[in-house]
């Protein structure tokens, strides 16, 4: 009835096809080989957009959704009243997959990069606010009372006592927003927002070469910006640093 | 499979609603109709039960592990690389990838779906057991228990809220990621939305609802899952 059950079954009278002739009179796209290094090395540029698409995608969400989370996780923490209603309203936003996300937002803004933007930056929400609260309900009470003792005001208190002792939280809540939507970024090319899902969907599941590739650039740039945001954590954090050695 | 993307949306609420109660005519399945609640009961039973599966499978390799860890206090490293790792993996690559390696059908995606279920379980429950204060340890101790009972009376009800975060975390990424079976042979409410040109822009949409309604739910019954096994007075020392 419907066109996946029929793309697999193809799939299988394709496989069967390519077993009977020797792989050495066929290349290596079209055998059921792990990996082809020949069509890897030749074609590896078909990449190139993919992957910059993706990390556009990545940035953009995460930044903006850096900006609202930390914005509301601001107002909530002046006025504490808010803070259960904006937990639960960022759980359902980060509850809800990101591909059911896309295409609840097809009346509205239809299918497209901005779409896939929006719904990745409404799942990094969560994580971000949440993380910010608890990094600045962390601060000792007896840090702010000291900072008040000195003469700050509450706004001077935030911004030099309170928020650079929540960075270890704020860091650690933007590196798992980050690696997190590098991952479903990938789901991006459903509603046509590009990405390294694109050249997976395209060709299917078939080609393992091409799976291999496009998985793992996806894979080591989760990674790689994992790894860069701990850098930065610990750059800003110093006496985190003093304190371990 | 793509989209195409010169067709303009043709997507209501209305439409989405009619598609899930009644069935529609389709023009590309040769005058057979799709949609109706009878097709969304039976995707939607399909995803649940390949939903259960994969939680199953994964609580039952990464609970007995972590809490085994998480209680002995060691492998800290491999508990936290593997939740770090774990939330790396890109969804698509991976069911793209195992429906090639493994071959497609429930019980390869559940496996497939294990993958991404394990790592958030292993990881909280090692925390959740293992950052129970020491002295409320060293107190049941006292009191005689063996270290069974350490973790059945004592560690275990206080890392409710910790496990559960992480069991909530895989339930989600399950479910969600349940959605895109259709392209490894198990049909889910995901084929609404995956396959526009079977079921139009309304079928779409229906899906993406469906989707969502259905991930809400698990949350809801595991927030109130959680709910039941906290002790009752933990929750009252936290209201």
């Amino acid at each position: 009835m419907s066109s996946p059950a029929l793309l697999a079954a193809v799939g299988e009278v394709g496989k069967g096809f390519v077993q009977e002739r020797s792989s050495e009179t066929l290349p290596c796209q079209a055998t059921d080989k792990l990996f082809c290094f020949d069509w890897a090395t030749n074609n590896i540029g078909r990449y190139e957009t993919p992957t910059i698409q993706h990390v556009e995608l990545v940035v953009i969400s995460v930044l903006l959704g850096f900006a609202v989370a930390f914005a509301l996780a601001l107002l909530a923490h002046r006025r504490r009243w808010l803070q259960p209603p904006l937990l639960a309203a960022t759980g359902v936003l980060f509850t809800i997959p990101s591909i059911a996300f896309f295409f609840l937002l097809l009346p509205l803004t239809g299918r497209g990069r901005d779409t896939a933007i929006i719904a990745l930056t409404a799942y990094t929400l969560q994580i971000i606010y949440r993380n910010t609260i608890v990094g600045l309900a962390n601060v000792p009470a007896a840090v702010k009372d000291a900072a008040r003792g000195m003469g700050l005001t509450e706004r001077q208190i935030l911004w030099k006592v309170e928020l650079p002792l929540a960075r270890p939280e704020i860091f650690a809540g933007l590196q798992i927003a980050t690696v997190s939507t590098v991952a479903i970024a990938t789901l991006a090319t459903f509603a046509n927002g590009g990405g390294l899902g694109e050249p997976i969907l395209r060709q299917g599941i078939d080609f393992k070469t091409n799976l291999i590739i496009a998985g793992g650039i996806a894979f080591l740039m989760a990674i790689l910006f994992g790894l860069i945001l701990f850098a930065i954590q610990r750059l800003l954090t110093p006496w985190r640093r003093a304190e371990a050695t | 499979m793509t989209g195409a993307l010169a067709h303009p949306v043709q997507a209501s609420i209305e439409g989405a609603f009619e598609f899930i109660f009644t069935p529609q005519t389709s023009n590309v399945t040769g005058g057979k109709t799709v949609g109706g609640i009878n097709q969304v009961i039976e995707l939607a039973a399909n995803q649940i039960e390949l939903t259960i599966l994969a939680l199953a499978l994964s609580l039952l390799v990464a609970l007995p592990l972590g809490l085994y860890l998480g209680h002995r206090g060691t492998g800290e490293l491999v508990a936290t690389a593997v939740g770090n790792v774990g939330r790396a993996i890109p969804e698509l690559a991976l069911i793209a990838f195992m429906a090639a390696l493994i071959g497609v059908g429930v019980l390869n995606l559940t496996i497939a779906l294990a993958v991404l279920g394990i790592p958030p379980i292993l990881a909280n429950t090692f925390v959740g057991i293992h950052q129970v204060d020491r002295g409320t340890v060293d107190a049941a101790r006292g009191m005689g228990m063996t270290g069974f009972e350490v973790l059945r009376k004592v560690e275990i009800p206080l890392a409710i809220p910790t496990l559960f975060a992480g069991i909530r975390g895989a339930a989600i990424a399950i479910v969600a990621t349940a959605t895109i079976a259709p392209i490894a042979g198990v049909l889910t409410l995901g084929d609404f939305i995956i396959n526009r040109n079977v079921y139009g822009d309304d079928g779409v949409l229906a899906g993406a609802i469906l989707v969502a309604l259905l991930a809400l739910v698990l949350e809801f019954s595991l927030a109130g899952l959680q709910r039941l096994l906290t002790a009752r007075g933990l929750k009252l020392s936290t209201a």
